[in-house]
């Protein structure tokens, strides 16, 4: 590849979002994984697409609406059965507020 | 072999007492048992349950088009036996609460359950070897991939390990594995199964489809799954035609159409080729119309997939966060999205990765008109293609795949190589039509590897498909091969 598509700083960024926990040998490995697939898929770019609509559906399928009904929901026990770590009807995690900038969001 | 091994020689077996749905259990857990430790097409099997099913069967408490019928499960449908892993070790021990509604219908048409099969990695993947517990074989050749995503249900069944299975097809994970193990896949019309309680990789190209031998089994499958589910907004509430009411109809004045487009494609193996034009050759006996039709944006298929999957693929797998289900790190962590970020590298596998970072690299600010939105104007370019060439044919005849089954290990470095295998099959998904793969001869080789051909029609085509299968059926003998596993 003459020109890097996607740098290790670019994957450092994106597995950040994606919460990706990557040591630096992983980050080297994807980077050059990820141009080569970035460079396949740059193909999309020699259409013109000018005055093409985009498509999120291959069927016309919109608003599909129910009535507002209250239905039984799953049993608290079953909503919890996979829970890694559990407390009393909850699930348990480390401490939210007052850690990193970005974890509320 | 098995007794009976399709689904209507199994059913009418046991209606007519010639075996019990106990005694065919007995002989699918036997060979089980006996053959997958080198096939490896299970993730997990419940001879328990399959059993009881069976007994009930037997006692005349469950009926059905599938009673005593053994059938093996994807494991990325749900359901609240014994594990749905999607071959990951993030859902390794996860018990879902609920059946996926393919599961529930085929439960209440009196199917057995035998297990779960081998996956690559969230479906994503055409070889099972991104699996993250083993790599399935292809019952032809045991070197040999048995094709992928839903490489286990494929080779379950080729190996005579139930009479029919179920998988899911995101950009060719039934057809391709059906092609490369020498059974018949179908992915149906989008929305014409209900979605619910299949785990997501990418929702707008996700369909449940059944592999079996033959096209009269493929029918009674589809009229069990088919239909409208409230609990899937994406299912569409259209009629569902009998699948087998058609099957023996003569194909007089049926339009055949074939695509230069899957002529030209590189590193096509000349014994697909020689076999998907015979094939052909007999649709012109039966009286088909063979005429040219062109689907100009084929070569962008791909490129298309590769953006669109992984794009939804990384929305849909950000709910395995380590607090809800799933794994979760045994490493100390400081904050919660340090436990988001270990658990999540610690449970997904490599190919996981690359597509969760692909998906979320083109939808990130700067690049989501250039990717994505660019990506989905391609998927309208493809569905005109296909709307257009609708026009003068009333389906399209191609390879499934450009070559048979590749050797395990062959493209396992090189992610690229693997992707291009869907060649021919991801067009399919984005314009949501249906496509069917059906086997239509073998390679000279030693061990003489299964070719499919794909047929591709409109939307609920599905049986329209079936009855040009049918009638291929009747011409030849391709769907009675069995591999010899001794």
């Amino acid at each position: 590849m003459a020109e890097k598509i996607i740098s290790t700083d670019d994957v450092r960024h994106v597995a950040k979002l994606a919460r990706l926990h990557l040591s630096d040998a992983e980050i080297e490995k994807f980077a050059g994984q990820l141009g080569t697939i970035l460079e396949y898929v740059n193909k999309i770019g020699q259409l013109d697409v000018s005055n093409v609509p985009p498509m999120a559906h291959a069927l016309p399928i919109n608003n599909v609406l129910r009535d507002d009904v209250v239905e039984d929901p799953l049993p608290l026990e079953k909503v919890l059965q996979n829970a890694p770590h559990r407390e009393d009807a909850f699930f348990a995690v480390p401490k939210v507020i007052g850690a990193d900038e970005d974890s509320a969001g | 072999m098995l007794p009976f091994d399709t689904v209507i020689a199994a059913r009418e077996a046991i209606a007519s007492r010639k075996i019990s749905a106990v005694e065919l259990t007995r002989s699918v857990l036997e060979r089980i048992e006996k053959l997958d430790e080198r096939v490896k097409a299970f993730n997990s099997v419940y001879p328990e349950l399959a059993l009881e099913q069976a007994r009930a069967v037997d006692e005349g408490k469950r009926s059905g088009p599938l009673a005593g019928v053994p059938i093996a499960i994807k494991d990325n449908l749900c359901t609240t036996w014994g594990t749905t892993t999607c071959s990951s070790r993030m859902l390794k021990n996860f018990h879902s609460p609920y059946d996926a509604t393919v599961v529930q219908k085929l439960e209440a048409a009196g199917a057995v359950f035998v297990g779960k099969t081998n996956m690559d990695e969230f479906a994503m993947g055409s070889s099972t070897e991104n699996s993250a517990f083993h790599t399935t074989r292809n019952p032809w050749d045991l070197e040999r991939v048995p094709g992928g995503s839903s490489g286990g249900s494929a080779a379950a069944l080729a190996a005579g390990m139930c009479c029919a299975s179920v998988g899911s097809d995101t950009g060719g994970s039934i057809r391709q594995p059906a092609a490369l193990c020498g059974v018949a896949g179908m992915k149906p019309t989008y929305g014409r199964v209900s979605r619910y309680g299949l785990v997501a990789f990418a929702s707008s190209l996700d369909q449940i489809g059944p592999f079996t031998w033959d096209a009269a089994d493929m029918a009674v499958m589809m009229n069990v799954i088919a239909g409208h589910d409230p609990r899937d907004s994406t299912s569409v509430n259209e009629p569902v035609a009998d699948h087998a009411a058609t099957l023996d109809k003569p194909l007089e004045g049926l339009r055949v159409g074939i695509a230069r487009e899957f002529k030209l494609a590189d590193g096509m193996d000349p014994a697909v080729e020689k076999a998907v034009d015979e094939a052909i050759a007999i649709y012109r006996k039966l009286g088909a119309q063979v005429v040219d039709v062109t689907l100009p944006h084929t070569d962008y298929g791909i490129a298309a997939y590769y953006v669109i999957a992984p794009c939804e693929a990384s929305s849909n797998l950000a709910r395995y966060d380590g607090v809800h289900f799933g794994h979760r790190t045994a490493e100390p962590v400081k904050d919660i999205v340090e436990l988001f970020s270990r658990s999540r590298a610690e449970g997904f596998g490599d190919e996981v990765k690359r597509r969760i970072m692909i998906g979320t690299y083109a939808l990130s600010s700067g690049y989501y008109d250039a990717y994505y939105v660019r990506a989905l104007k391609v998927k309208t370019l493809i569905k005109r293609d296909f709307d257009e060439a609708f026009k003068s044919c009333d389906l399209i005849a191609c390879p499934t795949t450009p070559t048979p089954a590749f050797k395990v290990g062959e493209k396992a470095a090189d992610p690229l190589a693997m992707y291009l295998c869907d060649v021919f099959t991801v067009t399919c998904n984005i314009a949501g039509v249906a496509g069917l793969s059906i086997p239509c001869g073998f390679t000279s080789d030693a061990n003489p590897l299964p070719i499919g051909l794909q047929l591709l029609g409109p939307a609920f085509s599905e049986p329209r498909l079936l009855q040009a299968a049918a009638a291929y059926q009747r011409e030849t003998d391709w769907h009675k091969r069995r591999p010899v596993l001794a």
